[in-house]
């Protein structure tokens, strides 16, 4: 997020919720966009082609087609430049490329955007007006804009309409992607992304490998041809950082059956639940040549490991989460993990000693952090000051002394960065990039001729590994639901309990019908919670070019009663 | 423009707009309150809070009256504190009499009160229940209106904080209850078991199914972490109730920066897979692996080894540095967690990079 929960919550005079079912997935960040929208009134826009919770809050639902996002934010974006509605100003000192966009825009008048989205013309109307009028808005996403083949190309299209806005860089204003996990924030800015080391820092940067290189004690001193090189040499035990972005974990698993991928370190992760076209991740995993998997439970994917090592919950161990606004909170150990169960932590810097020892003629590594001796995490937050720009400010020390920190925070005297943005984009001028709609990879058929979206419930958590064993949330919600339009259950011949057969062209799962205006007619929504019906064993591994991230939100399906 | 008034014998100055209790507070004057609540739109209706205003009829509620100019408040005369006692006289009256057994006896306001000013239920009190105990089917939720006081806490908890409006008051005088929705159950009422309306209960009325009997309350026997929650990218933050060892309950931390008070039904109640029977607690391997065969994944080749650590993550350790230097650093894929510490998604980050010279590394970020 640009800005802070707390921030867009008590200061936008308008929210733009798209592709996020907030008060479900994010429900206390949801109730703070109930309130404000119930105390304050603050002007609330939903675009989501679901009827969700939210919407009973909003001023104006927009229900357009699933995948038509861009269509839909181009066609706001004409109104508000036909009208004269843009933010000059700011338009003027802060952006570039604004020409070339413009012209990209006045391709989607109302009427085609209307024909393209099923947002009825003076619906697109009233938003652009609301946008206009209440200032500042701030722009609220979730995957329901990321997953898509599109989902970069969203995203970018948000930002074009909250620079023409002129919504950036100002308190309850901003790009506000809502990050899933816990700690998903956490994961990324350290480092566990195929092409940045810790804080972002490129792996094809020849000024980052020289620091990385020379910090973890790996030969770099003058060689610079020898890292560029890299590429034509392919060595077994190589000691220098490779300067090649690697594959995401949407290509890390399929790469298996190509040949590529021959071991597999899991920890914490589900692929089987959570990865699209679960059967051919299965086939993928049975014929890795090993799997090691890190987990608390016997999760679906635990039937493929060759070894199954026992970390800890989230009360076991002791160390920091950094949060959807870049806030880096503790988590404390409260009880000692069962058995012989150990810290994450500790298991993998024993797996790398391990390595490191048995590696022939290893020359030893000399380096400030090179050895995987740490105490606690406290002294591995010590080793992430030092070489993530970012974090440089932030330990374990500031944050039990109560201060409140969101980085960046380069320093130890720094007080953090709630709103980013302020004054200067991080590239200096921002940049308006002119963007096409582009439909959907699998749009229905006759054979297929409904579409299926997934996502999570209030009850569950993802793959179910924790929920599912959550007694309470199981007598809520204690399986899978597919969420169909009275239309089509009527078409159907649902009646009362039923249980419906829903097929993609990659597979078909049977579970009970939820028959609910909460989707329109021709879409059916499903979860991915229960191992017994999961909608990935529908969905397909089609991913958005440059994310690399799957288009969950679109599959074409056909659905029928069972028997 | 500030305002001058007097508040016991001291004069003081005050802002135009506040309420008697925000200045007393303000100026370190204890006014026992019941009904109020910092976070929560002030009400007025347990009368705990009375005060004596000079020239006025009767003693006013500090919660909800406005200061004025030349105000003399006299916050602990006789008949402020006689009020007050005969005020618990009569909500003792009406309560379950059974404290002993009470879940949330410690942290319970109402016995606070009664002890702080010594007064018992009278002896023509209630001598049985009148409303059903645990009447609700809401799994999280224990509802026992015989310990309600008719605060209406939960009211404005739901409406105020959860934006829900599940609780709701129904019927008048000795018959006046609190309801979900006109007279639903909870679920019915469109209820998202966030238990706003528990954390903010001064009483035993509404309290926690999950850990009930377990004794939350007897803080000699608890202990208490601050922490932050593993489910969604929102950080809130709660404390853990330990006792004997074991997570037996989650409760609002009104610090949380985040959240306040405020959680959801997973990060209050979507605790318990902590200690499932189900938890890993020791190291795993295939049977094949110890006997040098072939990877085979069926038959008794397949069936897991318990092993102690040395074994396991030797033999991992040998694997994928067999596949490092067999066919190449990036042969080797590692998925690091976005459930996990930061610290340790830095540490896979250099085992991939640093170790294995890989740059495979990757987590659910986008699925």
């Amino acid at each position: 997020m640009s800005n802070s929960m707390d921030d867009v919550a008590q200061k936008a005079e308008a929210f733009f919720v798209i592709g996020s079912n907030t008060t479900e997935q994010h429900p206390v960040f949801g109730t703070m966009l109930r309130r404000a929208v119930r105390f304050r009134g603050a002007k609330l826009i939903v675009a989501d082609p679901r009827r969700i919770d939210l919407c009973d809050f909003a001023t104006l639902h927009l229900r357009h087609k699933p995948g038509a996002d861009i269509a839909l934010l181009n066609g706001l974006m004409y109104i508000l430049l036909d009208k004269g509605w843009e933010d000059k100003d700011f338009i003027a000192e802060r952006t570039e490329g604004f020409d070339e966009f413009k012209a990209t825009i006045m391709e989607y008048p109302p009427t085609l955007v209307s024909e393209i989205t099923g947002v009825p013309i003076n619906q697109l109307y009233e938003a652009a007006e609301i946008m206009a009028a209440s200032k500042p808005m701030a722009v609220i996403w979730a995957m329901g804009i990321t997953q898509h083949i599109t989902g970069v190309r969203n995203v970018m299209t948000l930002a074009n309409l909250q620079m023409l806005l002129g919504n950036m860089g100002v308190p309850g204003g901003g790009v506000n992607p809502l990050r899933g996990q816990n700690n998903v924030q956490g994961a990324c800015d350290m480092g566990g992304l195929p092409n940045v080391f810790p804080g972002y820092q490129p792996v094809t940067s020849l000024e980052a490998i020289a620091k990385f290189g020379t910090a973890w004690g790996l030969q770099v001193e003058g060689s610079k041809v020898e890292i560029e090189n890299a590429e034509a040499n392919l060595q077994p035990a190589t000691f220098q950082l490779s300067n090649r972005v690697g594959m995401t974990a949407t290509e890390i698993i399929p790469g298996v059956l190509e040949g590529k991928t021959h071991a597999l370190y899991i920890l914490g992760e589900d692929p089987v639940m959570s990865d699209p076209d679960t059967h051919h991740v299965r086939d993928c995993l049975e014929k890795v040549d090993f799997l090691v998997l890190q987990e608390i439970f016997p999760s679906e994917t635990a039937a493929y490991a060759d070894v199954l090592l026992p970390g800890v919950s989230f009360a076991e161990k002791t160390g920091t989460f950094t949060n959807t606004e870049r806030r880096v909170q503790m988590v404390r150990q409260a009880v000692e993990p069962p058995g012989d169960a150990k810290p994450d932590w500790w298991i993998t810097a024993e797996i790398a000693r391990r390595i490191l020892a048995g590696t022939p003629g290893l020359p030893s590594l000399n380096g400030p952090f090179a050895g995987w001796d740490y105490p606690d995490t406290s002294a591995i937050m010590g080793e992430i000051n030092a070489l993530t720009p970012s974090y440089g400010g932030i330990t374990h020390a500031r944050l039990e002394a109560g201060e409140r920190l969101q980085w960046p925070c380069p320093t130890s005297e720094h007080g953090g960065t709630p709103v980013l943005h302020v004054g200067k984009f991080a590239r200096g001028l921002g940049k308006f990039t002119p963007i096409d709609h582009i439909p959907p990879a699998e749009e229905p058929s006759d054979d297929y001729p409904m579409v299926m979206s997934t996502g999570r419930v209030l009850y569950h958590w993802h793959g179910g590994q924790m929920t599912r064993r959550a007694k309470g949330l199981m007598q809520v919600y204690g399986e899978a639901l597919i969420e169909i339009n009275p239309e089509d259950g009527a078409r159907l011949g649902l009646n009362g309990q039923t249980r419906v057969r829903v097929t993609s062209r990659r597979g078909s799962i049977e579970a009970q019908a939820w028959v609910t205006d909460r989707v329109p007619p021709g879409m059916v929504y499903a979860n991915f919670h229960f191992p017994e019906a999961s909608a990935n064993e529908l969905t397909q591994a089609i991913l958005d070019p440059v994310a690399k991230i799957p288009e969950y939100k679109v599959t074409a399906v056909k659905v029928e009663l069972t028997n | 423009m500030p305002i001058n008034i007097t508040l016991n014998g001291k004069k003081i100055e005050a802002q135009p707009g506040q309420t008697i209790l925000e200045v007393a507070r303000g100026h370190d004057v204890r006014i026992p309150t019941l009904c109020y609540h910092k976070d929560l739109s002030p009400t007025g209706n347990c009368r705990m809070c009375v005060v004596d205003v000079k020239g006025s009829r009767f003693l006013q509620a500090a919660c909800v009256t406005q200061v004025s100019d030349g105000m003399e408040i006299e916050t602990d005369s006789p008949k402020a504190v006689a009020s007050r006692k005969l005020t618990l006289g009569l909500m003792l009256a009406n309560h379950s009499p059974s404290c002993v057994t009470c879940d949330i006896s410690g942290e319970c306001e109402l016995q606070d009160l009664a002890y702080e000013y010594q007064v018992d239920a009278p002896v023509w009190g209630m001598k049985g229940t009148r409303y059903p105990v645990d009447s609700d089917p809401n799994p999280f939720v224990r509802v026992d209106f015989n310990k309600c006081i008719l605060c209406r806490r939960c009211v404005a908890a739901c409406a105020e904080i959860q934006a829900r409006d599940v609780w709701g008051v129904a019927k008048r005088g000795f018959e006046e209850i609190i309801v979900a929705g006109a007279g639903a159950t909870m679920l019915e009422a469109r209820c998202e078991s966030c238990g706003q309306c528990v954390a903010y209960c001064p009483t035993g009325a509404l309290s926690n199914k999950l850990s009930y009997g377990q004794g939350i309350a007897r803080a000699r026997q608890v202990t208490r972490v601050a922490t932050t929650c593993a489910y969604c990218g929102v950080g809130c933050q709660f404390d853990l109730l330990v006792k004997h060892g074991k997570v037996i309950s989650v409760a609002s931390n009104p610090d949380a920066p985040v959240n306040g008070m405020a959680l959801c039904v997973k990060g209050r109640y979507g605790y318990d897979y902590i200690h499932h029977p189900d938890r890993l607690k020791k190291p795993r391997v295939r049977r094949y692996l110890l006997e040098y065969k072939e990877k085979r994944l069926k038959g008794n080749a397949w069936d897991w080894i318990e092993t102690d650590w040395d074994t396991a993550l030797d033999l991992t350790a040998k694997k994928l540095r067999e596949a490092r230097d067999n066919f190449g650093p990036d042969s080797v894929g590692v998925l690091t967690s976005a459930k996990c510490l930061n610290e340790e998604n830095y540490l896979m980050n250099k085992l991939a990079r640093q170790v294995i010279g890989t740059n495979n590394i990757d987590h659910c970020a986008r699925l």
